[in-house]
């Protein structure tokens, strides 16, 4: 469903040096698999994520998600693609604060079919446990509350990938376990793969799969190689 | 959800400012339709005085002086002219062509406000605006055998505060501080407010305007004091036959069209009196003296609400550092970059909308407001809902200063850098 072949991603610093982030030989995720990516900060944890989603190109190198290669799709038919079938989970939620939980994830919708399906919002929202908050804005939520609402807007396009940057890094210890659960079931409910990021091996030991960075980006330093590589 | 929505909400957020640049472009837009308004009512002010007739007859001299003084009661009169040339306009070689023409003559005022003398048909024939029959809100027209009787106009009846029954005496010349006449005139109407200069004026029979030289001369014996306060050229006979009037106000029969231009030419060949066509005088003289002056205040009026649109530019851009985190979360849902930029843009036009909108209700209220003032000084009356035709460019014309001033600002939300904004905590 998802893969990754010579993915390679540099960032120009102000000295004028290049910085090597990624460097991915190769890189799978099947369909409906739920996996979870381990690594240290400044990794490229995020940086990963982003370029899976279109929101960063790769200097060279395919992204592929099921036949579709999106480092060769035009800007906007990548925006596109990206609403219809990418969700997208933050570590900070990143709900817009002008808008009601309903409108959050309504709005989501709106950018990738033009048109919002207020009854599959209402739905979402109801079943992480919000269709009580559906009019409150995120000031006016839980920090558990707002990951909720963020988890239901990510899945509002029925993507068929969910991308999750550490979703619960900024979740108290009680909340934490809650959003993984919603997560796991919400993904497994709509047949949807999951590539979540973490640092906390908390997170990692509940997921069939584990990858860790530094054995898959040859940029880490301390790049390790797979048993199967060697 | 719209993206007009969304671009509400973005303003809802900023409460503040957006309402502070809503302020600042309403009294922009309020002060373009004061503008309008006013250029409007003064436009109607001047036009209508001249509707109802065709021609003015009146001496030689400047054509501008003629009509200021015969149509708007300004100005010194030019001069006057033989009624033997009157009547060639009612019995003579022009009376085939000729409808109807009521004789003018001035000279006198009562308390600032013009004497004319003249003719009952003045108001019984005669139309103002076009096709309007003067009507009597007290009283009736006076008579032509009572040649000590007048009417008032609506202003000047209200000025004055004279009624029905009482006299007045009218005073030599044109200005304040002549001689005032012993004989009186006795008030027997007063007209309906018309919204044209003869609100603003005192009429009485033409006879008895001439008269009251004729009697005070055959009781003191002093004929030649008697112009002592005259001004100008205008001259009053003390006999009981009028030799001469100020001027003839002429209707011209409309068919065969055309008629006006060829009486007017063939008047003016002659020594006596010139003819002008008021409504291209007036039409000319609007232009000259107001015009010019009409394009300066919309100009300066413009000027403020183009400032008022840099405002919204500069509140909008100022916001986009604040936003670009907001920004980028919209793109990583999915909006693309013409979205975005759609959506500030949406912003603009809405913050010139409203602006627009508050400028409208406080320009007309304000216009409202002073209705009263401006019936009293120039007869036209305003309503709060009385719209001028140009308004309607405002909307476009606002649209388009939003489009243009929301064009900076949603270039920058155009080149947001997703990756690296949503990186930065927000």
């Amino acid at each position: 469903m998802l893969f990754l072949k010579d993915l390679v991603k540099t960032f120009t610093q102000p000295d004028g040096s290049v910085l090597p982030v990624l460097d991915i030989p190769e890189f799978r995720v099947a369909a409906g698999e739920q996996m979870v990516l381990v690594g240290r900060s400044g990794c490229g944890k995020t940086t990963l994520l982003h370029v899976i989603a279109g929101i960063g190109r790769p200097d060279s190198g395919k992204v592929r998600i099921d036949d579709w290669d999106i480092t060769l799709m035009p800007e906007a038919e990548c925006d596109r693609f990206r609403a219809d079938r990418i969700g997208y989970v933050f570590q900070t939620f990143n709900l817009l604060a002008g808008f009601t939980a309903l409108e959050n994830v309504l709005l989501s919708m709106r950018f990738a079919r033009g048109r919002a399906d207020k009854a599959r919002a209402r739905h979402l929202l109801d079943r992480v446990g919000l269709s009580h908050r559906m009019t409150h804005r995120p000031a006016q939520l839980s920090v558990g509350e707002k990951q909720r609402v963020a988890v239901a807007r990510a899945l509002a396009n029925k993507p068929q990938l969910l991308l999750a940057d550490e979703p619960t890094a900024n979740v108290d210890a009680g909340h934490q376990q809650q959003i993984l659960d919603l997560i796991h079931e919400t993904c497994r409910e709509e047949n949807v793969a999951l590539v979540l990021v973490t640092h906390s091996d908390e997170v990692a030991e509940q997921f069939p799969r584990v990858d860790h960075l530094e054995e898959i980006n040859r940029s880490v330093v301390g790049y390790v190689q797979k048993d199967e590589d060697n | 959800m719209s993206l007009w929505k969304v671009a509400w909400r973005s303003i809802q957020q900023r409460f503040l400012v957006s309402a502070l640049t809503v302020v600042s472009m309403g009294l922009g837009v309020a002060l373009v339709v004061v503008v309008l308004v006013v250029y409007g009512v003064v436009y109607q002010s001047f036009h209508r005085g001249g509707e109802g007739y065709d021609l003015i007859v009146g001496a030689k001299g400047g054509r501008e002086q003629l009509v200021l003084n015969t149509v708007f009661y300004l100005s010194q009169p030019v001069g006057n002219i033989p009624y033997d040339f009157f009547e060639e306009l009612t019995i003579g070689k022009f009376a085939s062509t000729v409808e109807l023409a009521v004789p003018v003559c001035m000279g006198h005022n009562y308390q600032g406000f013009r004497v004319v003398g003249t003719v009952p048909e003045m108001f019984g024939e005669l139309k103002y605006r076009g096709d309007k029959s003067y009507e009597f809100a007290q009283g009736e027209n006076f008579k032509a055998e009572n040649h000590f009787d007048g009417v008032l106009g609506a202003t000047a009846a209200a000025r004055t505060k004279l009624l029905v029954g009482e006299t007045f005496q009218a005073v030599h010349g044109s200005g304040i501080g002549g001689r005032t006449h012993k004989q009186s005139f006795t008030v027997v109407g007063i007209l309906a407010p018309t919204g044209t200069p003869v609100d603003r004026a005192v009429f009485v029979n033409m006879y008895g305007f001439h008269d009251i030289h004729h009697a005070e001369s055959l009781t003191s014996g002093e004929e030649s004091e008697h112009h002592d306060g005259h001004e100008g050229d205008a001259h009053h006979e003390h006999f009981d036959q009028i030799k001469e009037i100020t001027a003839a106000l002429v209707c011209i029969q409309q068919y065969p069209p055309g008629r006006t231009d060829v009486v007017a030419r063939a008047i003016n060949k002659s020594q006596v009196a010139q003819a002008v066509v008021p409504a291209r005088v007036i039409a000319d003289l609007f232009e000259s003296v107001v015009g010019k002056l009409q394009w300066i205040l919309l100009g300066m009026a413009v000027l403020t609400t183009v400032v008022a649109g840099i405002g919204i530019m500069v509140s909008i851009y100022n916001s986009m550092s604040d936003r670009r985190h907001e920004i980028a979360v919209m793109r990583a849902l999915g909006a693309s970059r013409t979205t975005v930029m759609l959506i500030i843009m949406m912003e603009s036009i809405l913050l010139a909308l409203m602006g627009g909108a508050l400028g409208l209700l406080l320009g007309h209220g304000a216009i409202w407001a002073c209705s009263s003032l401006i019936a009293e000084w120039t007869g036209v009356a305003v309503g709060l809902l009385q719209f001028q035709r140009v308004e309607l460019i405002l909307i476009p014309g606002l649209i388009a200063l939003a489009a243009a001033v929301g064009y900076l600002p949603a270039m920058a939300a155009y080149r947001t850098d997703v990756s690296k904004s949503l990186i930065t905590t927000p």
